[in-house]
């Protein structure tokens, strides 16, 4: 009962929305090119379907490409950090330093460095950038949060530094883990999308660029139907990683197990 | 024979805490001892200091031979709740590399010996208090060590538990010739354990009080146990 609730409540509430957003704008006649009904916007994407699903798939591509960047430079480097505290303090200021630099600024140099010859490497860079400060720190947290009693066990029992990072560390790391990546996953489209833009016509082909040629071209409809898209893959991104966070979670980590409760 | 002795033996810790200072005694082979004594008197450092976990700042810890094989018991189970009753009880094995198939009969052995066979498949979180102290004890028992040392292992335990525990703890250093170096806040737990029992003093701790205990069978209901009670109840007042 609960759960159908749970799902249908918020099913109802979109419903609603839409139908008074589809009211609204054929009652006060509002044009197309201010505010497309939910009608249009489902015309342009049926219309539209085959290059805005080319271009999903290449905003998918980068994300992706761009996320497991972060993810082996993160869960690396914060390993790294964990095993030697010279390298992380020798270290760790130059990853905030990126941290708090906007990517936005950076991306055109980036850009320039890579060349739009490689430009798919170099949008999977800026992707890369932004997602990758959230694995890092929440990886270290990870790390550093080993049950001392346990340590001192292992350490007894003659255990190696790669015994109990292996044994000990990662696995204590693994839900701090799996919230970064929730995260980090959106980070990484929006990194996506904002390299995307920043690149410019021509040369990117993802839904971000089908944003802008479609606003210079005042279609307005289709740039819903890209924009619904974007928000489409974020919540699929975000909800493959919850799943990936309770399959391995579920049988013995409070937060999931409190979920379920 | 002794298997250990400490001889003056001083520990202070970087915040300037002195706790320890010219802690001597010495534990007999297959002998049961009790650290018995206040909050902070360095108890627990004193067996992590024979755990080599940590140290001594003077004195010295010397060994009848080389160092025996040691088990750990904390206070609390210290499980690693992503793995279940059995994976834990195999850690000592496992970080020794035996062979899966004698690590797992081995610690499946010592979760037996603690009453938990069937329970080898299940999480740290589906046990209660009781049985996660119980793995805790079989991770240790499953190391086969010559020396176990434990700190105040059943204080978060309700009464039957503790009880319960007790019995099979002394069943199980008696059938293996077990050493056992027992820290514990409670006379009762310490007089039906032990062979003898080290009253420490408050902090910096040193030994203020040893006193030997009848051996054989104990009855927590009869006159001599609470004669033995008395006897450690005394020393442990006169040391605070």
């Amino acid at each position: 009962m609960t759960r159908a609730f749970n799902i249908l409540l918020p099913l109802a509430l979109g419903i609603a929305i839409l139908a008074i957003w589809e009211w609204t704008v054929a009652a006060r006649h509002i044009p197309v090119y201010v505010l497309p009904a939910p009608s249009a916007i489902a015309r342009a994407l049926a219309a539209n379907f085959p290059s805005l699903m080319a271009s999903l798939l290449a905003t998918l591509t980068v994300t992706l490409e761009g996320f497991v960047a972060a993810l082996v430079a993160g869960v690396g480097l914060a390993i790294a950090f964990s095993q030697s505290r010279m390298t992380e303090r020798a270290l760790y200021p130059y990853a905030v330093v990126l941290q708090v630099t906007p990517v936005v600024a950076i991306a055109p140099l980036i850009l320039i460095w890579i060349g739009y010859d490689h430009i798919n490497a170099a949008l999977a860079l800026i992707a890369a950038l932004v997602a990758f400060f959230p694995i890092l720190s929440n990886t270290i947290l990870g790390l550093k949060s080993a049950d001392f009693n346990l340590v001192d066990l292992m350490r007894l029992y003659g255990a190696s530094r790669w015994q109990i990072l292996w044994r000990l560390r990662l696995p204590t790391a693994l839900p701090y883990l799996l919230g970064a990546m929730k995260i980090a996953g959106g980070l990484s489209l929006i990194g996506a999308v904002v390299a995307e833009f920043v690149a410019g016509s021509g040369t990117a082909t993802g839904l971000a660029w089908r944003i802008v040629e479609a606003g210079n071209r005042l279609e307005i409809a289709t740039m819903f139907a890209a924009l619904l898209l974007l928000a489409l893959l974020g919540i699929v991104i975000f909800a493959v990683f919850s799943l990936l966070e309770w399959m391995l979670l579920r049988r013995w980590h409070e937060s999931v197990l409190r979920a379920q409760e | 024979m002794s298997l250990l002795v400490l001889n003056g033996v001083g520990k202070r810790f970087d915040n300037g805490t002195e706790a320890l200072s010219g802690l001597s005694f010495s534990v007999a082979d297959g002998e049961f001892v009790s650290l018995l004594g206040p909050s902070g008197c360095g108890k627990s450092t004193a067996l992590r200091l024979i755990a080599g976990l940590i140290a001594t700042d003077s004195g010295a810890i010397t060994w009848s031979s080389t160092r025996p094989e040691l088990g750990f018991v904390f206070q609390e189970p210290t499980l690693m709740p992503w793995a279940d009753a059995l994976t834990n009880a195999r850690l000592p094995l496992d970080l020794k590399n035996i062979l899966r198939a004698d690590a797992d009969a081995r610690a499946i052995h010592a979760l037996a010996r603690m009453g938990l066979k069937d329970s080898a498949g299940a999480y740290p979180r589906e046990l209660s208090g009781g049985m996660k102290m119980r793995v805790s004890i079989a991770r240790a028992l499953a190391a086969e060590p010559k020396l176990l040392l434990m700190d105040e292992p059943f204080a978060a335990l309700d009464e039957p538990s503790r009880q319960a525990l007790n019995d099979d703890l002394k069943r199980l250093a008696r059938e293996d010739g077990m050493t056992v170096i027992f820290v514990t806040h409670s006379v009762m737990e310490a007089s039906y354990l032990s062979d003898r029992v080290l009253v420490m003093s408050a902090r910096p701790g040193r030994i203020a009080a040893e006193i030997p205990l009848p051996s054989g069978e104990r009855d927590r209901l009869s006159a001599a146990f609470a004669e033995s009670q008395r006897r450690v109840a005394q020393a442990l007042l006169e040391a605070a």
